[in-house]
C-alpha cells in the first residue's frame, strides 16, 4: 500500500486491507471562533491496531482526539466509532470506549482501587464484574501491589498506568490515549510501551494514541498519521512513511570548517537525494545508498585537505519523514515544549 | 442512579479522606463568632461623661444622683463633674470625655412650675455606638424622673441583674444563626464552588464527560454532594456554637430536628444558588474572587450581624431575596426563640423552593461537552 498523502484518498487507500474498521473519521473539521484547529481530516483505523497520531504541539492531536470520544462538538465532517456516529449516537459511542485525557485526572486523595472502582460504577457496571475488572486491569498495568495505596504517593509513570487501567476498567473496544507518556522519564516510558503492547495483544484491543514522540509512535504504533497545523499530512506504518522518503539512509557529517560550497559538493555525491544543513559545518544528507556516499566524502574531504570531525550513518527516522512533509524539524518543536527547565543556578554543581 | 451515586461517592470520600475542607468551613464562622461576639456583644461600659450643674437645686441634685446610680450599677458611663459648660464642651470635641451632661440654670424652678424642663447632653456623633449608648441611658434616666419613683428603679434593678448574669453572651447568641449560615456557605463556596471549577480546570470532568452519565446524574451527583457537605458543616457549627454561647437548644430533640430540616433547607438553597452561578465558569480564579463580594453582598443584608427592620429600603430589598436572611430568621426562631415549626414554616418554604428553582435554571445551562 503506498502512503497515503493529504486526506481525502486515506479511506479508499486503506479500504484495502484486512481487519474491519474500528474508526471511521470523514473530513472532520473544528473551528474554535475564527481559528481552524482542524481542517478536514479523514482516517480509517481498523480493529486492533495501535493507530497513531502523530505530530508537534498545536497540531489539533487533542482536538481531534476530543471529537471522537464526544468531548467537543463536530463542526464539520463526521467521525464514526465503533460504528456509531460521535454526534448522533454520542451515548452509545462513549459505551465502547476508554479515555485516557492528556492531562493525569485520577484523585489523588482516593486510592488506587477506588479510583478505578469509581469510574467503573460511572460505567454502570455490576459489583461482580467491577471487582474480577479491577483485579484484571490492576495486573496488566502492574498496580496489583499498590491496590490500597492512596494514589498521591504513586509515581509519574504508576499514575499514568493506573489511568490507563482506569481507561480499562469497563471492558472497552476502542481505547484513546492522548499523550499517554508526555511527562514521563524514559523507564516510565519504556514500560508504558510494553504495558499498551501487551493489552493489544492480550485484549484485541484498538488503540488511537497521540504522541509528538518519534520513538513512540514508530516503535508502538502500527499506523501512524502525521498531522500539523490541523491537517494529515502523511499516513501509512512507519516502514512505508520512511520508505516514502527519497533516500533510505541519512549521513550525518560534521567538517572542521563551514564553507558555502558544502552542500552543493555533498549534493553531487552519488545516491544523494538531498542535503539539510543542521548548525554551522554540519550536514544531514539523505542519500539511497549509504556506505557508497559515506566512501566518496570521505574521498572528497581528504582530496580538498579537509578535515571530518564526525561522520555517522543512520536508517532513515520518522524525523526524516516529518521534515519531508512539513518542511520543518519536529524535535525543534519539542524542544520548544519542553523548555521550561530552570537552569542551575551559577557556583551549584549538577 | 448508580452512575450519580458514584459521583457523591467520589466527593464523599475525598470530603471525609481530608478534614480541611470541614475545618476551613468552620474557621472564619468561629472566629467571628468569638471576636464580633465578645467585641460588640458587651454594653458600653465606663464611658466618662463630664456633668456641668449651672442649677445647683433640688432637682439638679436628682440628676446627678440619677447618673450616680448608673455609674455604681450598670456602669455603662461614670460622671466627671465640670465647671463650666465650655470646657466640657471643649473636652468632648478632643475626646478626652464621650460626653457632657448639661443641668442649666433655673432647672429646678421649671421643674416645679412644670415649664418644659430639659437638660443637655452633648456627645461626640463619631463615634455612634458610644453617643447612642450614652443617649439611651440618658433616655431612660429622664423617662425615670418624669414618672412615679418606684416602677423605673424596678425596671433598673431588674436590666441591672441581666447584665451580671450574662456579661458577654447575649450578642454572641444572636449572632450564632449567621455564623451557622455562613459556615454553610463557606463549605458551599470552597467545596461546592471552588473544587468543581479546580476539578474542571484540572480535567476531571473531561474524564466523567467521555462515560454514559448523563447530564442530569452529573449534575443532581455533584449537587447531592455539595448539599451533603453543607448540611454536615452547619449541624457541627450548630453544636460547637452552642457549647461556647451557651444555648441550651441543641439538647432538645424537638428543636434539634427543626434545625436539621432548616439546614437541609439552607444547603439546598445555597448549592442551588452557588450551581447557577458557577455553571459556565472556567477560570479557578472566579469563585475566589466572589467569594468576598458574596459574602458581603449576602451576608451582612441578612439580619445576621444587626437587624433588619433598621435597613434602608434598597438594603431590605437585597434582605428579601437573599437566602440568607432566611437562613438566618429560621435558625433565630429556633435557637432564640423557640417559635415552634409554624415559626420556620415561610422560611422552610423560601428555601426549598428557591434551591429547587436555582437548580432548575442551572441544569439546562450545565455543558454535557467541554
Ligand atoms: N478551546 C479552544 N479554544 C480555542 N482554541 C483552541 C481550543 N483548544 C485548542 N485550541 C487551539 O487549537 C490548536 C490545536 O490544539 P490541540 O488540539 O490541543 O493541539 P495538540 O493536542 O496537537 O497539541 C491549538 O492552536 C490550540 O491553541
Ligand atoms: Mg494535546
Amino acid at each position: 500500500m503506498s502512503v497515503a498523502t493529504p486526506a481525502t484518498n486515506a479511506i479508499n487507500g486503506n479500504g484495502n486491507a484486512a481487519g474491519r474498521q474500528a474508526i471511521a473519521v470523514e473530513n472532520i473539521v473544528k473551528r474554535y471562533g475564527d481559528f481552524e484547529a482542524v481542517k478536514g481530516v479523514s482516517f480509517e483505523v481498523r480493529e486492533g491496531e495501535i493507530f497513531g497520531l502523530l505530530g508537534p504541539n498545536g497540531a489539533g492531536k487533542s482536538t481531534l482526539i476530543r471529537m471522537m470520544t464526544t468531548l467537543i462538538p463536530v463542526t464539520a465532517g463526521r467521525a464514526l466509532v465503533a460504528g456509531h456516529d460521535v454526534t448522533k449516537d454520542s451515548d452509545e459511542v462513549r459505551r465502547m470506549i476508554g479515555v485516557i485525557p492528556q492531562a493525569m485526572t485520577s484523585d489523588p486523595d482516593l486510592t488506587v482501587e477506588e479510583n478505578l472502582s469509581i469510574y467503573a460504577k460511572l460505567y454502570s457496571v455490576g459489583r461482580a464484574e467491577r471487582e474480577k475488572n479491577i483485579q484484571e486491569v490492576l495486573e496488566a498495568v502492574d498496580l496489583l501491589k499498590w491496590r490500597t495505596a492512596q494514589t498521591k504517593t504513586l509515581s509519574g509513570g504508576m499514575r499514568r498506568r493506573l489511568e490507563i487501567a482506569r481507561g480499562l476498567v469497563h471492558n472497552p473496544q476502542i481505547f484513546f490515549l492522548d499523550e499517554p507518556t508526555t511527562g514521563l522519564d524514559p523507564v516510565s516510558r519504556i514500560a508504558v510501551w510494553e504495558m499498551l503492547n501487551n493489552l493489544k495483544k492480550r485484549r484485541n484491543l484498538t488503540m488511537l494514541l497521540t504522541t509528538h514522540y518519534m520513538e513512540e509512535a514508530d516503535r508502538l504504533c502500527d499506523r501512524i498519521a502525521i498531522v500539523d497545523h490541523g491537517k494529515l499530512v502523511a499516513l501509512g506504518t512507519p516502514v512505508e512513511l520512511k520508505r516514502s522518503v527519497p533516500g533510505s539512509n541519512v549521513v550525518e557529517v560534521q567538517f572542521n570548517r563551514e564553507d558555502d560550497n558544502w552542500p552543493q559538493r555533498l549534493r553531487a555525491l552519488q545516491g544523494v537525494t538531498d542535503v539539510q544543513s543542521q548548525s554551522a559545518g554540519v550536514y544531514r544528507v539523505l542519500t539511497s545508498n549509504g556506505s557508497r556516499t559515506t566512501t566518496q566524502l570521505v574521498e572528497m574531504a581528504a582530496s580538498l585537505g579537509e578535515k571530518l570531525t564526525s561522520l555517522s550513518v543512520q536508517n532513515t527516522t520518522l524525523d526524516d519523514v516529518f521534515v519531508h512533509y512539513t518542511g520543518r524539524q519536529l524535535r525543534d518543536e519539542q524542544v520548544k515544549a519542553v523548555n521550561f527547565v530552570m537552569p542551575p543556578r551559577p557556583g551549584v554543581q549538577p | 442512579m448508580n452512575r450519580m451515586w458514584a459521583i457523591v461517592e467520589r466527593e464523599m470520600r475525598k470530603f471525609f479522606r481530608s478534614p480541611m475542607l470541614m475545618i476551613m468551613s468552620m474557621m472564619l464562622p468561629l472566629v467571628q463568632l468569638i471576636i464580633l461576639g465578645n467585641a460588640f456583644g458587651g454594653k458600653i461600659r465606663n464611658a466618662r461623661v463630664a456633668i456641668v450643674d449651672k442649677d445647683h437645686g433640688p432637682q439638679a441634685v436628682k440628676v446627678l444622683e440619677a447618673c450616680d446610680a448608673i455609674a455604681a450599677n450598670i456602669r455603662t458611663f461614670v460622671t466627671i463633674p465640670y465647671a463650666d459648660e465650655d470646657t466640657a464642651k471643649e473636652d468632648v470635641r478632643q475626646g478626652k470625655v464621650d460626653a457632657a451632661i448639661i443641668i442649666p440654670e433655673q432647672y429646678s424652678r421649671r421643674v416645679y412650675a412644670g415649664n418644659t424642663p430639659s437638660l443637655g447632653l452633648v456627645v461626640d456623633n463619631t463615634d455612634q455606638f458610644t453617643s447612642s449608648a450614652i443617649e439611651g441611658e440618658m433616655q431612660s434616666l429622664v423617662n425615670a424622673l418624669n414618672q412615679p419613683v418606684i416602677q423605673p428603679r424596678l425596671v433598673n434593678n431588674i436590666a441591672l441583674k441581666v447584665v451580671e448574669l450574662y456579661p458577654y453572651i447575649q450578642y454572641m447568641k444572636f449572632l450564632l444563626s449567621g455564623s451557622i449560615a455562613l459556615a454553610m456557605y463557606i463549605s458551599v463556596m470552597i467545596g461546592g464552588g471552588m473544587l468543581y471549577i479546580d476539578d474542571k480546570a484540572r480535567g476531571v470532568h473531561e474524564g466523567y464527560l467521555v462515560t454514559p452519565i448523563t447530564k442530569l446524574e452529573l449534575v443532581m451527583g455533584l449537587n447531592i454532594a455539595g448539599a451533603i457537605k453543607a448540611v454536615l458543616s452547619g449541624i457541627s457549627l450548630t453544636v460547637i456554637g452552642s457549647l461556647m454561647a451557651g444555648l441550651g437548644t441543641i439538647f432538645h430533640p424537638w428543636a434539634m430536628l427543626q434545625m436539621i430540616i432548616l439546614i437541609v433547607g439552607i444547603s439546598i438553597a445555597f448549592n442551588g444558588m452557588m450551581f447557577l452561578m458557577m455553571v459556565r465558569v472556567d477560570d479557578p480564579l472566579v469563585p475566589r474572587a466572589m467569594f468576598g463580594v458574596l459574602n458581603t453582598l449576602l451576608f451582612f443584608p441578612s439580619g445576621a450581624i444587626y437587624p433588619i427592620a433598621a435597613f434602608p429600603a434598597w438594603l431590605r430589598g437585597i434582605a428579601f431575596v437573599d437566602p440568607f436572611t432566611y437562613a438566618i430568621h429560621g435558625l433565630q426562631s429556633i435557637l432564640l426563640k423557640d417559635g415552634g415549626f409554624t415559626a420556620i414554616r415561610n422560611d422552610l418554604l423560601f428555601l426549598f423552593i428557591f434551591g429547587t428553582g436555582t437548580l432548575l435554571l442551572a441544569t439546562p445551562l450545565f455543558k454535557r461537552t467541554l
